[in-house]
């Protein structure tokens, strides 16, 4: 079995990280009602014996004795670490894999990216490495953070490409909070773009998630649903003492519910075995074209049990709706490259038949089955196109200061990635899909 | 003689254990004179427990733990101790990681079980490895190895048997692994025995059906398939002896160029246990409509085209292979049939040895075998399974290659290759040389 990090940087990232967290320990102490610390455990949690003299990992098999986050926790401000470490998951991290500075990077990618990306750059990293000497097999890392501020989107790619450096044979996943058109921080789409040319040099796959989704998602869940979301769903947050919800905590629960999705069958058992390499195999035919779109299902009856449980066919469709793609785009009206889908729960293989590609019999906490979708898809041109325009407004007004040579290689980085987007759908378009390429002949 | 199994990755290890299954079963309900079923795949270990002739490669270990503790729950047999070699990282569906990484790296360590299990058979008749050409495991380790395995054993028999993907299937990649494994495996192998999930799910969902058709159902017709080949027989020289040396057989009458070593297989009768009752099977029938779906390129029972004729013989080239088109017609360059069961020496089947259904340039005296054994297999009373060295397997393979090639016509996932050690000219190789097999058989029409 193999292990993942998650670094989790800046305000949202950690945000997100913390519902992560909580949600899969949920979800572990549901399936794993016996205490005992096996394989699927391990892959995200080392089993720490602290009574022992060197407290070192104990082995698979044993009793859990104290589950610690495989994880590394970055800010630049103290505050919403501070909180995460005197809250209900203070147990699961200790100080060492925690690295936080006083003043943030207030919403400015360069101050993130370079100034605190050098200063800080060699600790992370030994952070991570420490993290990793604990991993059997590590085989993926899993990068949290948002686009529009500074630290997340600064720091946060200054770590991604110091891990491609560092550990160049383990995959790297990213998640990325992209903010909404209407986002309160003025410089976001600089921050956003700047990230961007970062993502797409040296990401594995980007999962982009965008607020204004979630932001959908959630009204359209309580209009069907009241006011009341169901308290042991997994979109609730469901600390002990039933603590007060923060702003973001049912969005970012989404978000987590992606990542323990995606995680899921490389966690348990399944008919069909998924790794996590596969994800980027198969899903990226083009090197920089690594950005797949997720979508989950069922988020309504994930809300509220009095709606009955969607079909599995309807499950299906609905995957490629709409209305349940965490960014605001329409796959079906655009070209796939390609999709995969990992089904949870009770699902069969001649459901699966039917198109379905990977499968993991632990349901998820609550529910019978569930469906992820991860779509290679033209469309997300369509976002990226939006930033850039935010972004060419806001450079008309540009302040003093800037570093002029940064800004325009991100913006043509992006604008060549919209090119190689906008290739494929003219090659589409252009050529039916049934025409065949000639192929070789043969002499006889 | 001995067969040593090599079983690799995930499919090929959930196929391997299933066949140990059906052989065991089978090969303790009766003991077969001669070179039993059980000593051709098992031996007994220090305490005494039938353990396969097998090794489990795959790598990462969930699978092979899992078939491991599948065959000692069984009770009946069992794996080797250490008979096994895994990682803990699989090779991610990539060929090229899996023969240009992990094959070279592990190569030390594989070779070695394999030898361990080679050196305890008294005398080897051969290798038979299992895998998909699908994944990443199966397909670049799996052609690794059989590229060691002919290094180390250059005067033994090597059967690769194949699954082939779902046409849909559930890796994206999998035209561009099918396509380097078998370009690869073609100047390895001795003959390459190919079982299509697509082909083998109908007959689950057809012939048996099964509602909720899972991996474990489907690898169930494909054990019952091979053990029908593998267990011990008696061919038309061995005179009364069960033959010794089953792979060497098959390939001497199957393969005789070494352009056609493609081989498909099909079983008759196959029904659920439910019906079984109710069904007679009399050889005549039985035959009967073996032939047909044969000629007409049925993969079951079910559903074959009695339209479809064997043409007048032979009339030539460009002329024929258009009539092939036309009619449907599947012509066949080898057949080996194997009948097991009651009163098998009374059986007929010219109508399989007909010169019709051949190439002119081997007379089907020669194209056509039969071998033959009394005792019934699995639960039928009477059963056939027929090797096939025909044009079956043309339409598959024209469609992988095909949609292998519209892919790479964009270059999309080279780079997943190339990272690795794959070059574009190495595919475009192997597309030359499957090209060439698709037109060999092609021209058998
Ligand atoms: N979904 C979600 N978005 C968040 C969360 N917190 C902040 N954001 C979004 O993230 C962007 C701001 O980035 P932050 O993560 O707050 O900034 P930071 O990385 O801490 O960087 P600095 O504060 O500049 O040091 C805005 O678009 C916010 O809407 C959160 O918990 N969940
Ligand atoms: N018939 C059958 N096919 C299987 C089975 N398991 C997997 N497959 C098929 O095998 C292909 C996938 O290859 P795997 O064998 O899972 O891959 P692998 O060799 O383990 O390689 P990696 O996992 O990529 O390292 C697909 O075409 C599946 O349909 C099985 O038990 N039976
Ligand atoms: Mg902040
Ligand atoms: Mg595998």
């Amino acid at each position: 079995m193999t292990q993942s990090i998650v670094v989790q940087v800046g305000q949202c990232g950690n945000q997100v990280g913390c519902r992560f967290w909580d949600l899969a320990l949920r979800e572990h102490a549901h399936v794993n009602k016996e205490g005992v610390y096996d394989e699927a455990l391990g892959s995200f949690f080392r089993n720490v014996d602290s009574r022992s003299s060197g407290a070192g990992t104990c082995d698979i098999g044993g009793r859990i004795h104290r589950l610690k986050a495989r994880a590394v926790l970055v800010d630049m401000e103290e505050g919403v670490v501070n909180q995460i470490v005197q809250g209900p998951l203070r147990d699961v991290f200790d100080t060492t894999q925690l690295l936080t500075d006083v003043s943030g990077s207030g919403n400015n990618w360069a101050v993130g990216h370079m100034t605190y990306g050098s200063a800080y750059g060699e600790q992370i990293v030994e952070k991570v490495r420490r993290a990793a000497e604990h991993c059997d097999c590590l085989q993926c890392f899993f990068l949290i953070h948002s686009m529009g501020g500074g630290t997340g989107s600064g720091l946060g790619t200054r770590v991604l490409g110091l891990l491609k450096d560092e550990f160049p044979g383990v995959c790297r996943i990213v998640t990325s909070v992209y903010p909404s058109e209407e986002d309160d921080v003025v410089t976001s789409p600089y921050n956003s773009v700047l990230a961007m040319r970062e993502l797409t040099e040296h990401a594995d796959c980007v999962l982009p998630v965008e607020n204004q989704s979630l932001v959908d998602i959630l009204t359209k869940i309580r209009l069907m649903s009241g006011p009341r979301i169901k308290t042991d769903s997994s979109l609730a947050s469901g600390g002990p003492g039933g603590r007060t919800e923060k702003p973001f905590d049912s969005m970012n629960n989404i978000i987590a519910n992606l990542l323990l999705n995606i995680t899921s069958s490389a966690r348990f058992e399944g008919c069909l075995n998924m790794d996590l390499n596969e994800i980027s195999m198969n899903l990226v035919p083009f090197p920089r074209l690594h950005y797949l779109v997720p979508s989950l299902t069922p988020l309504y009856s994930l809300a509220d049990c009095h709606i009955p449980p969607r079909r599995l066919d309807q499950m299906f469709s609905d995957a490629f709706s709409k209305d349940h793609q965490l960014m605001r785009t329409d796959p079906r009206r655009s070209l796939y490259l390609a999709c995969a889908l990992m089904g949870r729960g009770n699902l069969q293989l001649s459901d699966l038949r039917r198109n379905i590609h990977r499968l993991c019999s632990v349901p998820p906490v609550g529910h019978a089955h569930s469906l992820l979708a991860l779509s290679n898809n033209t469309c997300v041109k369509g976002s990226f196109v939006a930033l850039r325009g935010r972004y060419t407004r806001l450079y008309r007004k540009k302040e003093d200061g800037m570093e002029v040579g940064l800004f325009s290689q991100a913006a043509e980085s992006l604008s060549s990635l919209i090119e190689e987007y906008d290739g494929l759908d003219r090659t589409s378009s252009s050529s039916s899909p049934s025409l065949d390429a000639p192929r070789l002949k043969m002499a006889a | 003689m001995s067969i040593v199994t090599v079983q690799l990755g995930q499919c090929g290890n959930q196929v391997g254990q299933e066949l140990f299954d059906v052989i065991c079963e089978d090969g303790q309900k009766e003991v077969y004179q001669g070179g039993s079923g059980t000593e051709r795949f098992f031996h007994h270990n220090t305490t005494g427990e039938l353990t396969a002739r097998a090794v489990l490669i795959d790598m990462e270990p969930k699978v092979i733990n899992h078939s491991m503790s599948k065959a000692a729950k069984s009770g009946k047999w069992r794996y080797g101790e250490t008979s096994h070699f895994s990682q803990k990282q699989g090779s991610g569906n990539n060929w090229a990681n899996g023969y240009c990484v992990h094959g070279p790296r592990h190569r030390e360590a594989m070779e070695d079980v394999v030898r361990r299990e080679v050196e305890r058979c008294d005398r080897l008749a051969g290798v038979v490895t299992m895998m998909s050409v699908a994944g990443g495991t199966g397909s670049g380790v799996g052609t690794y190895v059989t590229q060691c395995l002919r290094e180390a054993y250059p005067h033994s028999f090597i059967l690769n048997h194949l699954t082939w993907p779902y046409s849909t299937g559930e890796v994206i990649v999998q035209n561009y692994n099918s396509v380097l494994t078998l370009s690869h495996l073609y100047g390895l192998s001795d003959a390459v025995l190919v079982h299509e999930n697509d082909a083998v799910h109908a007959v689950c969902a057809r012939l048996l059906n099964i509602k909720h058709i899972s991996f474990g159902d489907v690898n169930g017709v494909i054990a019952h398939q091979l053990a029908g080949i593998l267990q011990p027989a008696l061919t038309p020289d061995s005179y009364g002896v069960y033959s010794r040396n089953p792979l060497g057989e098959l390939v001497s009458s199957l393969v005789c160029h070494p352009e056609y070593k493609l081989l498909s297989v099909c079983s008759i009768p196959q029904v659920a246990s439910s019906s079984m009752a109710y069904s007679v099977f009399s050889w005549p029938g039985l035959l009967k409509h073996l032939r047909q779906m044969l000629i007409s390129n049925a993969r079951m029972e079910e559903g074959i085209d009695w339209q479809v004729r064997a043409p007048p013989v032979q009339c030539g080239g460009a002329e024929s292979a258009r009539s092939f088109r036309a009619t449907g017609f599947n012509r066949s360059l080898a057949n080996l049939l194997i009948l097991r069961g009651k009163e098998v020496f009374s059986a007929e089947a010219d109508g399989l040895q007909e010169a019709a259904l051949y190439t002119s340039w081997l007379p089907s005296r020669e194209a056509f075998s039969v071998w033959k054994s009394p005792v019934s297999f699995n639960k039928y009373e009477r059963s056939a399974t027929l090797v096939s060295n025909s044009q079956t397997l043309l339409e598959p393979l024209d469609n992988m290659v095909r949609k292998a090639w519209n892919m790479f016509a964009s270059r999309a996932y080279i780079h997943q290759y190339t990272k690795f050690g794959i070059s574009e000219e190495d595919f475009l190789d192997s597309f030359t040389s499957l090209e060439q097999v698709i037109s060999s058989y092609t021209q058998l029409g």
